[in-house]
């Protein structure tokens, strides 16, 4: 380290902790890099998101004036069955008397409808997707006069609150509303 | 200068013009002509080559099916069914595809059975282990895709009910759910991906399939004994005898096979795919492929929410599984302190249990839902299948084959029949006391991986081992002549 460094320029003033000019360019590319690739990639997650068509087909509306005291029927909306029952007056009666703070989804019954007569909800299981049984005269009712899923034993009762069995949530209600008193528009 | 300087030549001009461009031959000469195995093996070891074969015969009729099938929700079924009647030997590619899916499979549980009795999954061999239990997940993923494709009733609710299991994540497990959709249920956007995925997943499966076979070809195989390969008089050439033995094997295997194809097609599966897949009902009974019951039996083991008491209690037990029995240097399982420790536990894991089951009782905290039921069954699931991963850091014990090993040998088999059981318990309806036993048998599977298998690690006294593999090929020819002699006398 004598003479043989004589003619070579001076070591620079660098300090070894100092970043360089290397590493910021380093660090930039790179920087850019992750974000080109992110911005590709969410492209093609993205994809698999719900279309636009299948996003337009949000609304349905549904004629109850023929649906007598204890009988329901089922309508599809968005690929999947919605509940219409028109309760009894035991029905209403038994859903406003459970005690909610015993049930694993608290809610009371008024929060579930907009008019007692008349239970809307989607009509898929909470657990897994089964469809329940319980809208057909004849069909089990499960344990709390409401529906019962047959795929591993969910119990609904006459509210669509989950009242035993592995379902995790009330059946959902959709948003909907009374556009006359006997038409309802759902979505 | 190339890689392929010492390369011996081949007689063959052919051959070796092509050799000489690219060592091809040469690498097949080495892999499966001279590659040196062990000269023991027994039938076990004729599972590896059969599931290659189911995986070229999937990849082939799969192929051929895709020429006829349509994947949309107004047609899928039917031209499934055109497949059957119409197209000149459809029914026959079909049904060799379908329960080639169920054959793929049996060769494919019986060869990992073979790895965990043999103990092949332990040191050197822990990435070949892995990558094994990476083409079973991809498997599992291409079957409940490929089963959604002819668009039946338990296609359609089969999917429906694995696809909600996602849903289960906090927070963001209904985007997910809605995103694997590309709608608001399971629909055509739905069967398109899963056929996209389904055409696609066997040739990544075909890629790991190499990765697995490179990583054997340099580890070597494992054997009966158990023994690492100590010189020549412990080996045979692959070829002409495993090339050989493999292929009666086969034979055998395809027998069973077309048997089930040409005489009992649908035996293995479930009636209601006949009929075509609506929104509006649900089977009574959704069961998954018969592949697919123990995991789904799993799943459905925990049909309780999980409360904090509960949760406590599993975190003492956890606590003391993780300090004392998985710690190779401590054997005070009984002293005071760790006795406290889980009789603490266990008595917070009965009452989280009592107020979970008896809410009219309202135990203090026990109606606070930490771990919904949904999510703990996922998370069991997966659990298992993740267990297989783990395998080798769970059994450290450093003697391989469970022939020498009386304990692990008994714990294992017992593990194969709650396997079994648990398979029984996925296709009974989950009422009465099939999911009380789902459970424990699941407590079973799990204690087997993180309790049982730790401790025969530290503790098992392995029998007297042979001194090499050809000494216990003569010790067992000895007594075999031993045995004949007596019955001659
Ligand atoms: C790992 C390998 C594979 C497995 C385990 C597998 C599994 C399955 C299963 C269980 C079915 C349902 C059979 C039924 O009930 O009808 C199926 C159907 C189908 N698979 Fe595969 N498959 C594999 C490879 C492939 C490949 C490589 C292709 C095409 C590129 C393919 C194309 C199809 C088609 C078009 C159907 C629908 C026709 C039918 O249902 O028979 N498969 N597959
Ligand atoms: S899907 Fe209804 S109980 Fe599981």
């Amino acid at each position: 380290m004598t003479d043989q460094n004589s003619s070579s320029p001076p070591p620079s003033a660098h300090d070894e902790n100092e970043p360089t000019r290397r590493d910021f360019l380093f660090l930039t590319a790179a920087g850019m890099a992750a974000v080109s690739v992110g911005s590709i990639a969410w492209p093609f997650i993205d994809q698999w998101n719900p279309a636009k068509d299948t996003l337009a087909l949000s609304s349905t509306e549904v004629d109850v004036a023929s649906l007598q005291e204890g009988q329901a029927i089922t309508v599809m909306w968005r690929g999947k069955p919605v509940f219409i029952r028109h309760r009894t007056q035991k029905e209403i009666d038994e859903a406003k008397a459970v005690d909610v703070t015993a049930l694993r989804d608290k809610q009371t019954d008024d929060e579930r409808v907009k008019k007692p007569q008349w239970l809307v909800m989607v009509g898929v299981c909470t657990h897994l997707g089964c469809i329940p049984l319980g809208q057909k005269t004849g069909e089990v009712k499960g344990d709390y006069d409401g529906w019962f899923c047959p795929c591993h034993g969910s119990h609904y009762d006459s509210s669509g609150r989950i009242r035993k069995g592995p379902a995790p949530k009330n059946l959902e209600v959709p948003q909907y509303t009374f556009v006359s008193d006997t038409l309802i528009r759902i979505g | 200068m190339g890689s392929n300087s010492d390369r011996k030549p081949f007689n063959n001009k052919t051959i070796e013009w092509i050799d000489q461009r690219l060592p091809i031959f040469t690498m097949l000469d080495k892999e499966y002509g001279k590659f040196p195995t062990p000269r023991n093996f027994n039938y076990f070891w004729n599972f590896g080559a059969i599931a290659m074969f189911m995986l070229v015969t999937m990849i082939v009729t799969g192929i051929t099916l895709a020429m006829h099938y349509t994947p949309h929700a107004n047609y899928a079924f039917d031209s499934v069914e055109r497949i059957m009647r119409d197209v000149n030997f459809g029914w026959l590619i079909r049904y060799i595809h379908m329960n080639g899916a169920s054959f793929f499979f049996i060769a494919v549980y019986i060869h990992i059975f073979r790895g965990m009795y043999y103990g092949s999954f332990k040191q050197p061999r822990e990435l070949l282990w892995i990558l094994g239990v990476t083409i079973f997940l991809l498997m599992m993923a291409t079957a409940f895709m490929g089963y959604v494709l002819p668009w039946g009733q338990m296609s359609f609710w089969g999917a429906t009910v694995i696809t909600n299991l996602f849903s289960a994540v906090p927070i963001v497990g209904p985007g997910i759910v809605e995103w694997m959709w590309g709608g608001f249920a399971v629909d055509n956007a739905t069967l398109n991906r899963f056929f996209s995925l389904h055409f696609v997943l066997p040739f990544v499966i075909a890629a790991v399939v190499f990765l697995h076979v490179w990583a054997l070809h340099v580890t070597g195989s494992n054997n009966p004994t158990g023994l690492d390969v100590k010189g020549p008089q412990d080996t045979l050439p692959f070829n002409p005898y495993y090339t050989i033995k493999d292929l009666f094997g086969l034979i055998v295997f395809v027998a069973v096979y077309a048997m089930f194809i040409f005489f009992m097609p649908n035996a293995l599966g479930h009636p209601d795919n006949y009929i075509p897949a609506n929104p509006l009902v649900t089977p009574p009974h959704i069961v998954p492929e018969w592949y697919f019951l123990t995991f789904y039996a799993i799943l459905r083991s925990i049909f309780f929410d999980f409360n904090p008491i509960m949760l406590a209690g599993f975190g003492g037990i956890g606590y003391y599984v993780a300090k004392v029995v998985w710690d190779k240097n401590r054997t005070d399982y009984f002293s005071t302190r760790n006795l406290i420790i889980l009789g603490v536990s266990g008595f917070l894991t009965l009452v989280g249990f009592v107020g979970a089951f008896f809410p009219q009782l309202h135990i203090p905290l026990t109606n606070m839902v930490i771990i919904e039921a949904k999510l703990g069954g996922v998370l069991a699931m997966f659990g298992a299948v993740g267990l297989l991963f783990v395998l080798p850091w769970c059994d450290t014990h450093p003697v391989r084959s469970a022939r020498y090993r009386p304990l692990y040998k008994a714990a294992l088999l017992f593990f194969v029949a709650i396997v079994l059981l648990l398979g029984y318990v996925g296709a009974m309806p989950a009422e009465g006391i099939w999911p009380w036993i789902g459970l424990a048998a699941t407590g079973y599977y799990m204690a087997f991986f993180l309790v049982i298998l730790p401790i025969l690690s530290k503790h098992e006294k392995a029998l007297p081992l042979p001194a090499s593999i050809a000494q216990a090929v003569l010790d067992e020819q000895a007594a075999k002549a031993a045995k004949l002699a007596k019955k001659g006398a």
